[in-house]
């Protein structure tokens, strides 16, 4: 037994470690899986409690879900909408990142600040901003669904800057861009087909790691799309499920918890060898 | 006075052996070498010494005190690491004060042995600098100004220059050598530059694969060497494919030409040998001297390299080369590609190798290279 | 571009220099375009709005922030943030520590930088729902103590207030802390330790004079990091308390919904009063950054 606990030396190449720190460790880490692992227990434990009637009934509650057409308007939509926030984003991202490598690399902390300003700008504040830009006049656009689809879109973009930019910068050091582009250039490509043709494929890693991560953030994002008056989307269809519903929100929120952990799963698997950490935030 | 003592000390890790059966006696201020290529159990050992490994088996004496459970922070050893290892957040000053403030000294004592050393160490105004402000030779002094602070019985140094430019390799390990002699510390260095090796050691241990090959003076491993490993990894080696004519009596042929080697070896008639020999054993020219063993051949190469001029010498049919080399000089007349020349050297010169013996000879050198 | 024209009206020097600068930033107009619009211009507007009383250039909104419940709000979330910032910084960096030096197998490891890459993204309404399910008046975790004589609704002790916001918080703070801090703890060097073990350090002393004066700029700006981070936190709040809990982003949420305040001006100027706080939490963040990455680079 005290060789195993030797062993068992951790990353530190099987150093020996006395008892005390030992058990101190598995201390700290039992309190801390409690910690996070009772709050997932009770979510699932809601998910399946049967109704106070005489029959108990598991499944009833993900069968509610599953039934209730306002889950599949919420997933699809909020779904779409993250489609369409990561293609433009893209669109963006990856030409200003390459041009800031390549072409303007004095721009670079600028670029880099305005990427960032999501992290100054808390999502609250930021919708409050939009409203009043784009409410009024000279915008007017969220008196229109279409309209605020749309600033709800262009919100989502500024919300993955950070992520995309980040993801795709990394992505264009790791594939040493200025030497494939002179090589692409010395056979007689032009800009476009560079982009297209050499740059966009080699980021493909890179790309689906921003996009997975702007995907659960736009999931499950919230308050955005309820003042906006998205109240069909994801995030607000769980929070008016969970000040109405007694069982159902629990499921939702389990659903809502998996899809994330694969969307990070992805990531990790997409990341492999490489020291990337991708982290979101509050909300 | 035995100082420092390994008997029988043996490392593994798992099934893997990195050191069978390591034994040494240092005396008191010794400079000992451990020399060997990567994966030799070198550094393994010094860590050992210092107690960062446990030995699976053996003992490590101290100046009569059996250290070898002792916990690292215990001995009273003094580390120089490869990477220098200096406390990024401290000034140079306090790095090597360390030591002494681990051991609770007082802080006017600990400033005055922090000057004495940044003297010593030729750094006499960069005491308030931090790390990254100094150069790798300048991080590696106060590296070993910080081992030195506190006074331990042994010097314990893990290829310290391996990470520094070849010129201030050469002039730093100069100094580790001449403060090491005026403070008289008995001291480990690990290296696998063989010249470093020779040029600073009382001893050297010479190791391959987890043994111990061959212990003694630098004279001795590099004239006498014991073993096929030592022969070949200390200095350069010329290795000649010979047929044995009469062990008894010394004589072998090397393409085709009669050799007479003065050394014992074996080996039936007509058995396949290797010869070894050294470069600077070999000279242009039939020597004079009696009873010198000459060959014949064919000059293929005659490269400059400074301050010498390294010639190789096709013997027979070209399958056996011979390396030699002789010092430049102004009046030299070298001889030309494709002339036929006579090479001597000297009957106690060679030695041989069995046929199956792994060594690196010249020509692989030069090949990898 | 006043710049651009001289050159090329002399003539001498070559025009390509001159052609060069305004192509070099063609790529990135998009870019500049979407930022300016979608983020730049609403901040502007906050800002130009946070001037404004009774449609006329003041400053009284800014003087207004010191009057009815704004300061509580700031205070409060100041202080809800800096609670959950050192907690979680201090957990967090206990549970990143045990997990990769702490001698435990090595695949907790793995799993426990896995996990909380999902964790740190697990905030918002799924986030809040879960603690009401474990903590809530009919939450699992209060049955259960129940159970064994301990009613922990008894006291002071409500899900809907600050400590259980705190409480809740920590869900993401102390994941976001290890995720930040894991590779920090990982470039220590093995050599600083044995240094110092081979000086005659203890572990303890190591980590005293060595190890932590390392990691206090990563650590001090990770934390610093986390309360922003706490903050800016809105949905998991609004979820949790149904918005009845007086902290600065819940204050701009009714604000949003229907002028309580009774002044949109001083709406806007405790929107902007909030963006300057996190400004000079990404500014002292990012310094503490630098210094630390240049000590674990060495």
């Amino acid at each position: 037994m005290r060789s195993w606990l030797k062993l068992r030396g951790g990353a530190d190449g099987g150093r020996r470690r006395s008892l005390g720190t030992l058990v101190a460790s598995w201390l700290v880490f039992g309190a801390m899986f409690l910690y996070f692992f009772l709050p997932l227990l009770a979510t699932f434990l809601h998910s399946i409690k049967p109704r106070p009637n005489d029959i108990p009934d598991p499944t009833l509650a993900y069968r509610q879900v599953l039934a209730d057409e306002r889950f599949y308007v919420g997933l699809g939509y909020s779904f779409l909408v993250g489609v369409i926030t990561i293609i433009i984003s893209l669109l963006i991202i990856v030409p200003t990142a390459y041009w800031v490598r390549l072409r303007a690399p004095r721009l670079r902390p600028v670029v880099e600040f305005l990427t960032l300003m999501p992290f100054v700008v808390p999502p609250v504040v930021f919708v409050f901003g939009l409203i009043r830009t784009f409410g009024g006049p000279p915008f007017q656009l969220l008196a229109t669904n279409f309209g605020s689809d749309l600033v709800l879109v262009a919100a989502y973009v500024i919300l993955s800057f950070p992520y995309m930019y980040r993801a795709v910068d990394t992505g264009l050091a790791v594939i040493d861009v200025r030497t494939l582009t002179e090589a692409s250039q010395s056979l007689g490509a032009n800009w476009a087909r560079i982009l297209w043709r050499v740059i966009f494929p080699n980021l493909r890693t890179a790309i689906l790691s921003g996009a997975f991560l702007t995907l659960a953030i736009v999931i499950g994002e919230y308050t955005i799309a309820q003042f906006l008056a998205r109240t069909w989307a994801f995030g607000p269809y769980l929070s008016l499920l969970g000040r109405n519903a007694p069982y159902t929100p629990a499921v939702v929120s389990l659903i809502s918890f998996g899809l994330t952990w694969i969307a990070m799963f992805m990531i990790a698997y997409l990341g492999r060898g490489s020291r990337q950490i991708q982290v979101a935030g509050a909300r | 006075m035995s100082y420092l003592v390994l008997t029988d000390v043996r490392k593994q890790f798992g099934e893997f052996v990195a050191v069978q059966s390591f034994n040494l006696t240092a005396e008191r201020g010794e400079f000992v070498s451990f020399l060997g290529p990567s994966g030799c159990g070198k550094t393994t050992t010094l860590r050992m010494i210092a107690g960062f490994e446990q030995p699976t088996a053996g003992q490590i004496v101290l100046d009569g005190e059996d250290i070898t459970n002792r916990p690292p922070n215990k001995r009273n050893v003094g580390m120089v690491f490869q990477s220098y290892a200096l406390f990024p957040n401290m000034t140079v000053a306090d790095n090597i004060g360390f030591g002494l403030k681990v051991r609770k000294r007082p802080s006017d004592q600990i400033k005055k042995r922090v000057d004495e050393l940044l003297e010593l160490m030729n750094l006499p105004d960069k005491g308030s600098r931090y790390p990254y402000q100094l150069s790798g030779g300048q991080q590696q002094r106060v590296a070993l100004a910080r081992a030195l602070a506190f006074e331990p019985q042994v010097l314990l140094l893990d290829e310290p220059l391996s990470a520094l430019d070849a010129k201030i390799r050469v002039a730093l390990r100069q100094e580790i050598r001449s403060i090491q002699r005026q403070l008289g510390i008995t001291t480990v260095y690990v290296t696998h530059d063989q010249e470093e090796a020779l040029s600073l050691s009382d001893r050297v241990v010479v190791m391959s694969q987890g043994r111990m090959e061959q212990v003694g003076t630098p004279f001795e491993i590099y004239n006498f060497p014991t073993t096929a490993f030592v022969a070949s990894f200390v200095g350069t080696l010329n290795i000649l494919p010979g047929i044995v004519t009469d062990a008894a009596r010394g004589e072998v042929t090397i393409a085709g030409q009669p050799v007479r080697i003065d050394r014992k070896f074996e080996g039936s008639e007509g058995s396949d040998v290797r010869v070894a020999l050294r470069p600077e054993m070999v000279s242009l020219g039939a020597d004079a001297a009696n009873g010198a063993n000459r060959l014949t051949g064919k000059v293929r190469d005659v490269n400059f390299l400074g301050s010498i001029v390294r010639i190789r010498i096709g013997l027979g049919d070209g399958g056996a080369v011979v390396v030699l080399d002789e010092f430049n000089e102004p009046t030299l007349k070298l001889p030309q590609r494709d002339e036929t020349v006579t090479i001597s050297f000297p009957q106690d010169g060679p030695l041989v190798l069995d046929a199956s013996a792994q060594v690196e000879s010249v020509e692989a050198l030069i090949a990898e290279a | 571009m006043a710049e651009a024209v001289a050159p090329s009206e002399r003539g001498a020097p070559p025009a390509r220099p001159v052609r060069r600068f305004p192509r070099n930033w063609l790529g990135l107009i998009p870019f500049f375009l979407f930022s300016f619009l979608f983020m730049i211009l609403p901040t502007s507007f906050l800002m130009i709005g946070s001037f404004q009383k009774d449609d006329q250039f003041s400053l009284q909104n800014y003087a207004d922030l010191n009057t009815g419940i704004i300061p509580g709000a700031f205070f409060t979330s100041i202080e809800i943030s800096l609670v959950t910032a050192i907690a979680g910084g201090i957990v967090g960096f206990a549970l990143a520590y045990v997990v990769i030096l702490g001698g435990l197998p090595k695949f907790l490891r793995t799993a426990t930088l896995t996990f909380s890459g999902v964790a740190s993204n697990f905030a918002g309404v799924p986030l809040a729902l879960a603690f009401i399910f474990t903590l809530g008046q009919l939450g699992i975790l209060t049955v259960f103590l129940q159970g064994l004589g301990l009613n922990i609704y008894e006291g002071d002790f409500r899900l809907t207030g600050k400590f259980g916001l705190e409480l809740v918080y920590l869900y993401f703070q102390i994941p976001l802390m290890v995720l930040i801090i894991a590779p920090a703890i990982d470039g220590l060097k093995k050599e600083w330790r044995e240094a110092a073990e081979n000086m005659g350090a203890t572990p303890a002393q190591f980590w005293w004079r060595v190890a932590l004066p390392i990691l206090m700029p990563s650590i001090l700006g990770t934390m610093v990091l986390l309360f922003g981070n706490a903050f800016g936190a809105q949905a998991t709040a609004y979820q949790l308390t149904g918005g009845t809990l007086n902290i600065i982003t819940l204050v701009i949420t009714s604000q949003i919904r229907g002028d309580v305040l009774h002044n949109p001006g001083l709406g806007y100027a405790a929107a902007v009063g909030m963006i300057g706080i996190m400004v000079v939490s990404i500014s002292v963040y990012t310094v503490l950054q630098r210094r630390s990455e240049r000590w674990l680079r060495s």
